[in-house]
């Protein structure tokens, strides 16, 4: 309101000193700021970052650290407390801490493998529908394929035939979750092309280069930060749930899919906390990033809502 | 104003056809004819106006002057030159004499983009002018359109069609072209600022000496506007005369279909209306001959049979028809 508010007042050729237009990405952060579970979601996001940045800060013990070699047997499972928070595992290590190191693992690889297969989907996209025919059909036939694809087992062959490490792990989920990304860019590419503005770029001599670039990139931006975004979140349990079956993270690391897979055997005997906690933290970091996702799609195409 | 006789752009037998695709190996099983054999040609300074209704190749007539598309056949003379025997590069440079106005003013601005951006991109390209001078030209360029120095920075969601439709005005007459093509320029505007652009069009036009290729529906607006009107039916031109000449004594049955449609504004006034049969039949099987000879009530044997060409009845008034 505020907003509009003041352009009124600066009525066309009255106005002496220069306004600066607000940008769409600028509409879309005000937007995104009223919509309070995105901004729930974006606060639990960027506590989980915060938490895996400062780890060593805001823990006491080391996430190797087994207590039970100096503090004896009192430290083996002890159940939550002052002094151990989350309580301890059966060798005597902080839950806490742990979880709190596990959120470096879970948010690197979210991250690093989103970012790969925004990079191969983007391009490989793009390339389908700016040039389309013979590329276009064999790009889309290659999605096709990976979508079809049973993707765990792919990754479960190569962590099996590969030494497992960090790298491999997002490399693998990386080159097999860019589909989706493919067909999003595609999809936009080839309605953006077809926009009078592109033309009027081609009509003022403008390159190829430039029309993907300048006019063609930037409009597709946002559909893709939104589906990375949601990415994110499914890619953290993919991880989670390949390092519960043990393929992911090898222990001693501690991953919280992992944890929940050690914790398991303990639950039903009333030694919860173990399993517990790493999942509370993999569906808070999950549900940050869904929320925060649809919070983003509702701001950046305010039509869809309506 | 002064008109020079010189032939600025001349279009002949320039055909467009899209292929058809179909079938699991996506052959090629026809194809629409978009625009199909139109000679014409525009004198410098001069407006020439291309009416026609709906589907009938003017808008795609317009992207293949300026190559947008690619011509399927045929040959355009600018200032002598075909361009369509141009490559890429030379086409690059072309590019600064011929300019293009959209219709639908939503559609032909990149929303990322401010205004400032926008305007000075052709210079960009073309190398025309840097910093402090490129801004200096964007602003001189937005205060002859009508806008003004607070503008530069805003985006296009932040201004009204009109505003936008003066921008992309702005944005074509940055290369300081000659020719402009204007396709549908006002139809997507409100009629109380279509009279606007409009004047503004032909104030531009007086000073910086332009040429327009005036494509549009709306006759009235056409008739406003053009020195020369030039009729299109079914991707064929069938009329082309000097305006008051035309719109007075129109000789082509279609273009007399055509203008009765006119609505006159006095209740008063009682005129014959023209109705047509049937529909504009499809642009990928058009019928032999004559492309107009199924809704023509003159229509003899040999309309379906030999295609008319376009012939001088007179006073540079062509006509493409079997009854003159």
């Amino acid at each position: 309101m505020e907003a509009k508010t003041e352009i009124k007042n600066i009525a066309p050729g009255r106005a002496k000193r220069k306004i600066e237009g607000r940008s769409l990405w600028m509409d879309a952060w005000l937007r995104l700021r009223k919509n309070k579970s995105a901004m729930f979601g974006m606060t639990l996001v960027i506590i989980i970052c915060l938490a895996a940045i400062f780890a060593p800060y805001i823990t006491r013990y080391d996430p190797y650290d087994q207590l039970i070699w100096k503090e004896g047997a009192s430290a083996k499972l002890a159940p939550p407390s002052a002094a151990h928070w989350f309580g301890t595992d059966v060798y005597g290590r902080d839950i806490y801490t742990r979880v709190v190191y596990g959120a470096r693992i879970s948010l690197q690889i979210g991250f690093a493998a989103t970012g790969i297969s925004v990079i191969i989907g983007v391009i490989l996209g793009s390339l389908a529908g700016y040039y389309g025919g013979f590329i276009d059909d064999i790009i889309s036939w290659l999605t096709n394929v990976i979508f079809a694809f049973p993707f765990l087992l792919f990754v479960l062959a190569l962590v099996a035939y590969l030494p497992p490490s960090l790298p491999l792990m997002y490399m693998s989920i990386g080159i097999i979750s860019w589909a989706s990304f493919a067909r999003v860019a595609r999809g936009q590419v080839i309605q953006v092309k077809g926009m009078e503005y592109v033309e009027a770029a081609t009509a003022v001599g403008g390159g190829d280069g430039r029309i993907i670039f300048k006019h063609i990139l930037p409009n597709i931006l946002a559909p893709i930060i939104v589906q990375a975004t949601l990415e994110v979140g499914s890619i953290i349990m993919l991880e989670s749930s390949l390092s519960f079956l043990g393929f992911g993270v090898q222990p001693p690391k501690p991953a919280w899919g992992y944890m929940i897979n050690e914790g398991r055997q303990f639950f039903l005997s009333g030694q919860w906390w173990w399993s517990v906690f790493p999942g509370i933290a993999i569906m808070a970091l999950v549900l940050g990033f869904n929320l925060f996702g649809d919070g983003l799609r509702d701001a950046l195409d305010p039509r869809l809502k309506q | 104003m002064m008109k020079n006789q010189e032939k600025l752009l001349e279009v002949k037998g320039v055909k467009k056809y899209f292929p058809i695709k179909g079938g699991i190996l996506q052959k090629t099983v026809g194809y629409v004819k978009a625009v199909d054999g139109v000679d014409m040609f525009i004198k410098r300074g001069e407006t020439l106006g291309l009416v026609g209704e709906s589907g009938c190749g003017k808008s795609t007539l317009g992207r293949v002057i300026l190559r947008l598309l690619d011509a399927t056949e045929g040959e355009i003379n600018y200032g002598g030159k075909n361009i369509l025997k141009l490559k890429k590069e030379q086409m690059r440079e072309m590019r600064k004499k011929m300019q293009i106005i959209f219709q639908d003013p939503y559609a032909s601005l990149n929303p990322r983009m401010t205004i400032g951006d926008i305007v000075g991109e052709p210079m960009d390209i073309f190398n025309l002018a840097k910093g402090q001078e490129k801004e200096e030209k964007v602003l001189e360029l937005l205060h002859v359109v009508g806008l003004g120095t607070q503008h530069i920075r805003r985006y296009p969601h932040e201004f009204s069609g009109g505003q936008r439709q003066r921008i992309g005005i702005a944005r074509a007459l940055a290369v300081d072209p000659e020719l402009i093509i204007c396709d549908e320029p006002v139809s997507a505007l409100d009629v109380s600022v279509r009279s606007q652009v409009l004047n503004l069009m032909q104030e531009l036009q007086e000073k910086f000496s332009l040429t327009y290729l005036f494509i549009s529906h709306d006759l009235s607006v056409v008739k406003h506007i053009s020195d020369r009107v030039s009729v299109m039916y079914l991707g064929k031109v069938v009329e082309i005369a000097e305006k008051n000449e035309l719109y007075d004594k129109p000789l082509h049955p279609y273009t007399r279909a055509l203008l009765s449609a006119i609505p006159i504004p006095d209740p008063e006034v009682k005129r014959e209306r023209i109705i047509l049969e049937g529909d504009v039949p499809s642009p990928v099987n058009p019928p032999s001959g004559c492309h107009f000879n199924t809704r023509c009530k003159y229509a003899k044997l040999e309309c379906s049979k030999i295609e008319p060409q376009l012939k001088d009845v007179g006073s540079e008034h062509f006509v493409a028809c079997h009854l003159f």
